[in-house]
Order: C-alpha cells, then sequence, then structure tokens
C-alpha cells in the first residue's frame, strides 16, 4: 500500500494551531472532517474513540513521531490525516521526547489486514532519518504531499 | 564467552495480526534479554527490539515469522517469544475466538 492510496491530501495540516495531545488529534480527525471523509455526525464520535486509544497505549514511537489510530465503522475504507508541529507536542512518546509529525490513521472494522498494510507503509518510511527530517522540513500542504508521492514512487528516500 | 545462535519459527494467531499493541509486547518482551534478535518475514529482517521496525512486518493472522537470536540468553528469549506469539497470541482473540464474541 502507498501513502497516496489512503492519505487524504486535503486534511494535511503543515503547522499544527494545537499544542498538545488532545489538540492535535481533535485538530487532524476535525481536517478529514472537513474533507467529508467521516460520514455526518461522526466527528465528535471518532476524536474520543483515537484519544482513548492513544490513553491505553502512545503511539508516540520515538524520534518525533506520532501515530494515533482507531477502528470504526463510520469509515469504508482507510484514511488518513498528516500534521506537523515545529514547537513540538508531548505525545507521552516511548522515548519521553516532543513529536514534531503525527500521522492519524482511521481503519474500518474489520478488515485488519488492511490496516497492517497501512502501518507497514507508514513504519517503512519512518523509521528513515531522512525521511523523518524532509517530514518535519515541509512548510505547505503541497510539500508534504509532494513527499509523501515521491516516497510512493522512490522507496530508497 | 561460547556465542550462542538459536532461530525458531512461529505463526501469528491472533486474528487482528502484529499490530501497534502486540508489536510492542513483543519489543518489551524481546528487550529484557541481552541477545540481539532480529525478525524475517519472507521479505525482511528487521530488529527485534525496535517498535518502528517490527511494526513495518505487517504481519497478519497466519504469517509465518522466523526468528533468531545471539547471546548467552538465546535460547530463553525464543521460548519467552513463543509463548507470546503462539501461546497467549498477545492476549486476543484468535479468528475462532472472535467469531463466537
Amino acid at each position: 500500500m502507498k501513502f497516496a492510496d489512503f492519505v487524504c491530501f486535503k486534511a494535511v495540516i503543515p503547522e499544527l494551531k494545537a499544542t498538545d495531545r488532545d489538540g492535535a488529534i481533535a485538530e487532524l480527525v476535525s481536517s478529514l472532517d472537513k474533507a467529508r471523509k467521516l460520514g455526518k455526525g461522526n466527528c465528535e464520535k471518532i476524536i474520543k474513540a483515537v484519544i482513548k486509544r492513544e490513553k491505553e497505549a502512545s503511539t508516540g514511537m520515538g524520534k518525533g513521531v506520532a501515530v494515533p489510530h482507531v477502528k470504526h465503522s463510520a469509515v469504508k475504507n482507510i484514511v488518513a490525516a498528516v500534521g506537523l508541529s515545529s514547537r513540538g507536542i508531548d505525545f507521552s512518546a516511548l522515548d519521553k521526547q516532543p513529536v514534531y509529525s503525527v500521522i492519524l490513521l482511521i481503519s474500518p472494522e474489520g478488515n485488519p489486514d488492511k490496516h497492517l498494510q497501512a502501518m507497514e507503509n507508514i513504519f517503512k518510511h519512518l523509521q528513515k532519518e531522512r525521511f523523518r527530517k524532509f517530514l518535519r522540513q515541509c512548510q505547505t500542504p503541497e510539500q508534504i504531499e509532494d513527499l509523501l508521492r515521491e516516497a510512493d514512487e522512490n522507496p530508497s528516500l | 564467552m561460547q556465542k550462542v545462535v538459536c532461530e525458531t519459527e512461529v505463526d501469528i494467531k491472533n486474528a487482528d495480526g502484529l499490530h501497534m499493541r502486540p508489536a510492542m509486547q513483543f519489543v518489551d518482551v524481546a528487550s529484557q534479554f541481552d541477545c540481539d534478535i532480529t525478525v524475517s518475514n519472507n521479505e525482511n529482517t528487521v530488529d527485534g527490539k525496535s517498535i518502528m521496525q517490527i511494526s513495518m512486518l505487517a504481519a497478519t493472522c497466519g504469517t509465518r515469522l522466523r526468528i533468531k537470536a545471539e547471546g548467552p540468553d538465546a535460547q530463553e528469549a525464543l521460548d519467552a517469544l513463543r509463548e507470546l506469539v503462539e501461546d497467549k497470541h498477545f492476549d486476543e482473540p484468535t479468528p475462532k475466538e472472535k467469531k463466537k464474541q
């Protein structure tokens, strides 16, 4: 699976307004909602579900990235939003360091394999220092989209 | 010190596969041991103590993984990981158990 298969490029935020974890999650879910990816009236429910999941175990995997996610019946296909924060956000990450890049993923219920394939793609790239650095440096939605599409085309990026 | 290298294969049995929470459990158990641990599917070989790398395997239910451990406590590590993956299946339901729910 490629980024372009599940990232909603209308829902990428080069500078999150939020300064805390729950705010960042709300901002990204709302952004997917505005892009009409979540169906009517589900935005608040999904925000709560993602935060609940995040409280069970942080998805801040270290190295400045977090991948909050939830499975929810509101979506039929996997959809993701990307948000960046130059100040850094406390996600209670495994390495206790602030998070600068957030990839928020909403997966449909009943299709665990698809969810794993999206995660595989995300971590294939996020574990590379160069990719993390390039992502953090993006300043416009277009730059984020270009980077993700380039990563899709050129796996060695 | 004698160099110990052990290898084993395990099957993923929980319905949701090796998603983030099981991946974290795996890394937690692996990190309790001094030996080096690598995990392979058909395509990739990754560090068994790195959460990002283990998540990257995207091992679905039914996937067979090859675990290799190198170091004095290699056999203990493999026993503990086998217990987690195959006996406890990450404290999650298998596809059969999930249907009953």
